[in-house]
């Protein structure tokens, strides 16, 4: 499945773009994701060693699955207040 | 109370939304920008959000206050968008019948926030550069790639 992840503060500004499309195989992990977005984005390599994924608005582990049609989000180190 | 803003921040609102006669204490809390961080000059600062979630985890976290502390009311807004030197970028409002809960639930509610809700900050420094502020990655050492699209047509 091809999955859109929603990009914010340095990973949008170095990717480029507000969102990245991501290649995943139908029962990917969150884990998977992060490996397919480093592999196929590697200017975010860095950022998303780092990052949280959240998906439908709620930060997840590695081990939770990518359900498909899924808001998904990569969060870097938040820096608010 | 729970807003994201990009108008500066009417902190007397703040204090009217949580001000009852049930409370004894009022505690104001604000976030300001300031000018210098390590000896760096600041210009101005800009902040992101991801609104949906940080709207979300905002009111999850005043949720939970109130089960950890016995509070009359609460009130949250966090700026969005370019702030000038001395503009509040947060304010947080709390009451309750005895000071000590007011005080205690409101470092814990902006401790908390800095530490999960999805909001950034972008400094812009008087040397003319601009960074992101992410803790625990030296965003310095990044090279940025030259953007495809202007980032500023953001959502």
């Amino acid at each position: 499945m091809k999955v859109k992840v929603k990009l914010f503060a340095v990973a949008k500004q170095l990717a480029g773009s507000e969102t990245v499309s991501v290649e995943l195989p139908d029962d990917a992990t969150v884990l998977v994701l992060r490996d397919a977005i480093s592999d196929q984005h590697v200017q975010l390599r860095d950022v998303i060693q780092r990052a949280m994924i959240a998906i439908d608005t709620e930060y997840v582990r590695n081990d939770a699955a990518v359900p498909v049609d899924s808001e998904i989000a990569l969060i870097p180190p938040v820096s608010g207040g | 109370m729970i807003k994201l803003t990009e108008k500066p921040i009417d902190t007397q609102e703040v204090l009217r939304q949580v001000s009852s006669t049930q409370a004894g204490a009022v505690v104001l809390f604000l976030g300001t920008t300031r000018e210098f961080t390590d000896g760096r000059q600041t210009l101005s600062l800009n902040y992101e959000c991801y609104a949906n979630m940080a709207k979300k985890q905002l009111t999850e976290l005043d949720a939970e206050a109130h089960e950890r502390w016995p509070l009359v009311a609460t009130a949250i807004v966090h700026r969005i968008g370019q702030l000038q030197l001395g503009e509040a970028s947060v304010a947080i409002g709390v009451s309750s019948a005895h000071r000590e809960d007011a005080f205690e639930a409101g470092k814990w509610l902006i401790d908390t926030l800095k530490e999960v809700v999805p909001i950034w900050k972008q400094e812009n420094w008087a040397d003319g550069t601009t960074e992101w502020v992410h803790p625990m990655i030296e965003t310095t050492q990044i090279r940025p790639s030259p953007p495809k699209q202007p980032i500023d047509k953001a959502e």
